[in-house]
């Protein structure tokens, strides 16, 4: 008998969520189109004033890539529960949150990475002051993470439910606005030239405490919404 | 088994709550109301204007003691699920979600009136002060409770993830309030204090508390009244559920 | 072989006073019974009698009202999932855009491979050789459900819970079923299915356990 490992189970889920990504990669492409319209509409809406745009560039950028993230999140665990593969998954002998910890990492890197990739775009478009783009990307690789952690408790808690959407964005909100705040802040005080590091150690810190607590958080919340 | 765990199983027992409540909540609305009164009056009438904000400043007597109800309600609702989580107590979930809508509206009454203040004191009907986009944020969670519990069918497990999102919720509240009062700080626009220095007159202070009395048992009063009544619905199959609402003798057919 | 004469084995299955209950409605029990390996046995009982649900409490999934379950001696808990419990519910459980044995070499990476057998030849015996590289999506339902099945045979689980194994098959696709079981018997496995309709088994007929539902 060749029981699965552990590692080797995360492995082989991880494999197939990359595989089945890119099956389906045209869609991977919508959180980062999602946000390009967001942005767009800004000027639309502002005026095309470039010294206004850059005052606020970094808070609409953050914004639409929290929104972006915030569609994203529902397809975490939806197709897996409708073809039963999530009940297979917390039915298996291995640790739950590893499992889904590893899920959201590979949700992570299909839905978040483009957006950051995307990011130095979108910011040209809206005339962010080239100094900041550092600091704006370090914030994203922190904070995007962390929204994904974070958002997977709260589809946990709503997965199978058909029209979870303004639900889902209700739950996540009250969780979402402190790493925003420090996301953004570190923008702000980087573009008035003040210190900014400490925000983003705050994110830092979150980060690696969501990293520990929030799969199992998901898999407890899992366990409840899935009986 | 000694007294406490003794009591703590009596007052578990649907039957039991049910009674007990029955008896309790006049007596609650009743010692409610008559305490908001005479602080009211005290407020409203006996406490002299303040020499800064004249008359204006009365509304507090309203604001700060909702606000205080709307952190104690959510308090009061975490622990009820906690215990309904770990221990599985079905009045505890009955209880936790009973919370829940008193403690939003007590979250808005203080969003309205601090809102209501903010205009003869700052000209705005709203100002981004730390404590009220707190105020906020914490009227989410409620909200996001209300729905997960209403989004779900099967009553106890909707009780038991609502719970489970209240205690993440809680854990948020302290977070959240950090990075708003960060970030009022960082924006060094509204540095009003809605509430002034920390001293405060005796005269104003005892209505102050007494209303804060009054409206801990006005809460009670109401959590045990909605308790009761989602204890019925839940248990409508019951016995003892029947016989309380249609009267004794009511034989189960 | 089954077990020894003179010897009373430790059950597969051991499920004690268990019962289940949604909204305080009973869904079944309280329940007794045993399950011995190179046993089939089929559990009986009207729609909405609970089968489903029996089988989601036998496997970890939920969590009993009362009531305990043993796996070969041993408490099974939802904190302590076995890899000797196999479930096979309604849905296939599988991903429509992997094809047959993408899947099969999925389960593998998380539940094991008993030995001798590869995803390749498990397919071959439930009647899909060639159909290897053919996504999910393309097949159909009945093709679908014999894919699970295959996926039955690859894991090293001995008790297999299967809620309307038949649903889907034509005759063709019965007999397969029947013939699993009776090969999964033979092994030293045991099996608890759920049916509609009373099937005739190649070994005759198993035990039943009829599940009434609790007034």
């Amino acid at each position: 008998m060749r029981y699965g490992t552990t590692a080797s189970a995360c492995a082989a889920l991880i494999r197939r969520d990359l595989v089945l990504t890119w099956r389906r990669r045209g869609d991977a492409l919508n959180p980062a189109m999602f946000a390009m319209i967001v942005v767009v509409m800004f000027p639309l809406a502002l005026g095309p004033e470039p010294n206004q745009l850059a005052r606020i560039a970094a808070g609409i950028l953050l914004v639409a890539i929290l929104l972006a993230g915030m569609l994203a999140l529902d397809n975490l665990f939806r197709s897996d529960h409708e073809d039963g593969t999530l009940e297979q998954l917390v039915l298996s002998p291995h640790p739950l949150s590893l499992l889904l910890a590893s899920r959201i990492i590979v949700h992570w890197l299909t839905t978040a990475l483009p957006l950051i990739v995307v990011a130095p775009l979108l910011a040209e478009m809206l005339h962010l002051p080239r100094s900041v783009l550092p600091v704006l990307l370090v914030a994203l690789a922190l904070a995007t993470p962390l929204l994904s952690l974070l958002g997977a408790v709260c589809v946990a808690l709503t997965v199978g439910m058909r029209r979870s959407g303004m639900l889902l964005a209700l739950l996540v909100l009250p969780l979402y606005v402190p790493v925003l705040i420090f996301a953004a802040g570190a923008c702000n005080a980087a573009q008035a030239g003040l210190p900014f590091l400490a925000p983003l150690l705050w994110l830092g810190a979150a980060l690696a405490l969501a990293l520990v607590l929030a799969p199992m958080a998901c898999a407890a919340a899992l366990r409840i919404s899935i009986t | 088994m000694n007294t406490l765990t003794l009591w703590f199983h009596q007052f578990g027992s649907p039957p039991i709550f049910h009674r007990v409540t029955a008896r309790l909540s006049p007596w609650l609305y009743a010692s409610a109301t008559l305490i908001g009164f005479i602080g009211l009056y005290g407020g409203l009438v006996l406490a002299p204007a303040d020499y800064q904000q004249s008359d204006a400043y009365r509304i507090i007597f309203v604001h700060v003691p909702c606000a205080w109800m709307s952190l104690f309600a959510y308090f009061f609702m975490a622990i009820n699920a906690f215990i309904a989580l770990v221990w599985r107590i079905k009045i505890s979930e009955i209880l936790a979600m009973a919370s829940a809508p008193i403690g939003a509206v007590f979250t808005a009454i203080t969003l309205a009136t601090g809102s209501i203040w903010g205009k003869p004191m700052w000209g705005t009907w709203w100002t981004w002060d730390a404590r009220l986009t707190s105020e906020l944020v914490l009227l989410f969670l409620y909200v996001g409770v209300i729905g997960l519990y209403n989004a779900i069918e099967d009553r106890r497990q909707a009780a038991r993830a609502a719970a489970f999102l209240a205690l993440v919720g809680i854990v948020n509240v302290p977070i959240v309030h950090f990075s708003v009062t960060w970030w009022n700080t960082l924006h060094q626009g509204s540095t009003v204090r809605l509430l002034g220095p920390s001293r405060i007159d005796s005269s104003m202070l005892w209505p102050l508390l007494l209303l804060a009395l009054a409206t801990h048992v006005w809460f009670f009063a109401s959590v045990f009244a909605r308790a009761r009544v989602s204890l019925l619905e839940l248990e409508s199959g019951k016995d003892w559920a029947r016989s309380a609402v249609l009267g004794p003798g009511a034989a189960h057919d | 072989m089954v077990h020894v004469e003179g010897e009373t084995p430790v059950p597969l299955l051991h499920a004690r006073g268990l019962s289940y209950a949604r909204n305080d409605e009973s869904i079944f029990g309280p329940l007794d019974f045993m399950l011995h390996r190179g046993e089939v046995v089929l559990i009986e009982g009207d729609n909405g009698s609970g089968k489903t649900t029996l089988l989601k409490v036998l496997s970890g999934l939920l969590e009993p009202a009362t009531g305990n379950i043993l796996l070969d001696g041993e408490e099974l808990t939802l904190a302590r999932l076995s890899h000797q419990v196999a479930l096979m519910g309604h849905l296939p459980g599988l991903k429509s855009d992997l094809s047959a044995i993408e899947n099969l070499d999925f389960t593998i990476g998380v539940f094991g491979l008993r030995p001798g057998i590869t995803p390749a030849l498990a397919l071959a015996s439930v009647g899909l050789e060639g159909y290897e590289d053919v996504a999910i999506r393309q097949l159909s339902a009945g093709q679908k459900k014999r894919v699970a099945l295959a996926r039955l045979l690859l894991v090293p689980a001995a008790l297999w819970l299967l809620d309307e194994p038949y649903a889907n098959l034509d005759k063709e696709g019965i007999d397969l079923v029947n013939r699993l079981l009776d090969a999964h018997a033979r092994r030293g496995g045991a099996a608890l299915i759920t049916s509609h309709g009373a099937y005739a088994f190649t070994t005759g007929a198993p035990r039943r356990l009829p599940l009434r539902s609790v007034a």
